[in-house]
């Protein structure tokens, strides 16, 4: 039986340790693991609740980020509740295996605290590890500070773990604003948080030694398509279950998630999508606008990457008139992929606000309130002259002459 | 000679892999392409001889691959000695054998890589690769002598 962890109401703690306390509490059975900055606290402090009593799990050290997915898939399927947290190379590194875990549908957690991908090599946070995972088969949830880090973690088990959904789940947090910086997080009591995430349920475990299985099987061209069509149906089936667990998380901590997070959207007539930390940077630029210059400015975020929220991204942006798509991973020649999501759910409503792409932030490139202000006041020119005014993709923070690309094709 | 249904039950090598008559929709397919390896329960089950286990069609036991060899092993009797080089070396488990006694090749699982002939350690071989086409009886009869020692 595990040793009592002291806690606080409120702690201050950083994006990482959130995330490993939220180990803690869902008492993760293995962790395998091969440390990356930034999300190494993540695991090295699992490694430390082990060694001192305060889980009854296993940490595995391994020889690469490789392994460390092998090691949680071999864990998953022999019947544990397991977790591991990587960043950028090693999530890239990690890969392969991202997709054998959804595919045997192992609701394995990964805590990707999100960097830059090399080269050059660079340590702080952008997007290009998060989209990299994009099409792996994976739920991904996107915290946008320390608390989220932490809750999103503990509904992670509880998505995944469910019997109908059974697939394995990305938490991702911005490396270093989110995972280095300490802030107020108001954690449940232990008891709570493990009630909430529950005892882990088995389904087809290879322990089970009166029901032998084989996971990993091959399939040619005669079955691999009905098994990636039943992957993909279980995905977007999970979407009522996510919404299910975020609505019992709110009992119980009295904070209410949403697939998509609406802010100042009401009577919105331009906004910002984004992902991660900048959605708090744009929803001060919004506040402060409308108080300032009274435009009326709203922020959408993603909270739901994957299954991507098609519908409730096209109910909350419909009634706007000209959108910025923030994108915070390089494009390698074509739209962010992000922007293009977006526009292709806004291309189904009547009324087809304006679209335009941002790429921002790469390598750990601040984004600032005045610049989030600078992309309204665009949308807000866009809007009133009707169409886009701009380069359709533009850059935000770059040096050096303008970037921008594609315009609006017009009659 | 060998019986050819040697220590077979009903299912084994009953379907040919990739000629599966029974292609279902993605709505019947197992989740996670998990395929279970025997019906019901199955405690126990490493206790039991093969032909008396519930091997399920997702089994590879069900599964024939015998159209994948070109030559296959035959086996002479005569000439073995019990000593199960084969049965240890042979990477598909198709030597079979019971109470240390060699009884023959499982052909159903047999893909002719010719290891159990290369670790027969008898003189002449108890294990030699013929065609695929030629009856066992004709392959027998064509069992060369014992190999003098060479004159010093």
């Amino acid at each position: 039986m595990a040793e009592k962890y002291d806690l606080q109401e409120r702690e201050v703690w950083d994006g990482n340790f959130a995330a490993s306390q939220a180990l803690r509490q869902a008492q993760v059975d293995v962790v395998a693991a091969y440390p990356i900055t930034p999300s190494t606290p993540i695991v090295e402090n699992y490694g430390s609740y082990v060694a001192n009593g305060y889980i009854d799990g296993e940490f595995v050290m391994v020889e690469s980020e490789h392994a460390a997915m092998s090691g949680c898939v071999g864990a998953s399927a022999a019947g544990g509740r397991v977790s591991t947290a990587t960043s950028s190379q090693g999530f890239a590194l990690m890969t392969e295996v991202l997709y054998q875990a959804s595919g045997m549908r192992l609701p394995i957690v990964l805590n990707v605290v999100n960097r830059a991908l090399a080269s050059p090599l660079n340590v702080r946070g952008d997007h290009a590890d998060m989209y990299l995972g994009r099409d792996s088969g994976w739920i991904q949830l996107d915290a946008f500070n320390a608390q989220e880090a932490y809750d999103l973690a503990l509904c992670a088990f509880r998505i995944g773990e469910h019997h109908d959904v059974r697939l394995p789940v990305m938490v991702h947090q911005d490396g270093f604003i989110t995972s280095h910086t300490a802030q107020n997080v108001y954690p449940l009591p232990d008891e709570v948080a493990y009630n909430f995430v529950g005892d882990f349920k088995p389904v087809d475990d290879m322990l089970d030694f009166s029901r032998p299985v084989t996971y990993g099987a091959q399939t040619e061209e005669d079955w691999h398509f009905e098994h990636k069509a039943r992957q993909h149906k279980a995905l977007m089936d999970s979407r009522p279950i996510i919404d299910g667990v975020f609505a019992d998380f709110e009992k119980v901590s009295g904070r209410k998630y949403n697939r998509v997070e609406s802010y100042d959207m009401e009577d919105a007539e331009v906004a910002i999508v984004a992902l991660g930390t900048t959605v708090e940077t744009a929803r001060v630029a919004a506040k402060e606008l409308r108080a300032e210059e009274g435009i009326k400015a709203g922020v959408v975020a993603i909270r739901c990457f994957r299954p991507f929220p098609f519908d409730m991204v096209r109910d909350s942006l419909e009634n706007v008139k000209s959108v910025a798509v923030l994108d915070r991973s390089s494009p390698g020649g074509a739209m962010g992929a992000f922007f293009n999501e977006v526009s292709a759910a806004l291309y189904t409503t009547p009324n087809r606000p304006l679209v335009t792409n941002f790429i921002y932030g790469l390598g750990g490139r601040d984004f600032s309130i005045s610049e989030a202000k600078r992309i309204f006041k665009e949308q807000k020119a866009h809007a009133d002259a009707g169409h886009i005014t701009t380069d359709i993709q533009q850059f935000s923070g770059l040096r050096g002459p303008h970037l921008g690309f594609f315009q609006t094709k017009r009659g | 000679m060998q019986d050819l249904n040697l220590l077979a039950n009903d299912n084994r090598g009953q379907t040919d892999l990739g000629n599966s008559s029974s292609l279902v929709g993605w709505d019947e397919v197992t989740q996670g392409t998990i395929l279970q390896s025997f019906e019901g329960d199955a405690t126990g089950i490493a206790q039991k001889k093969a032909e008396e286990r519930s091997y399920s069609n997702f089994n590879s036991y069900t599964a024939t691959v015998a159209s994948w060899r070109v030559k296959k092993p035959v086996f002479n009797i005569d000439v073995c000695i019990d000593c199960q080089n084969c049965w240890v070396w042979c990477p598909d488990s198709s030597i079979l054998s019971r109470d240390k006694q060699m009884l023959g090749i499982d052909y159903d699982h047999c893909k002719g890589c010719e290891v159990c002939v290369e670790v027969c350690p008898t003189n002449p071989k108890s294990l030699l690769m013929f065609s695929e086409y030629t009856p066992l009886d004709e392959a027998l009869s064509q069992w060369p002598e014992k190999k003098k020692k060479e004159e010093k």
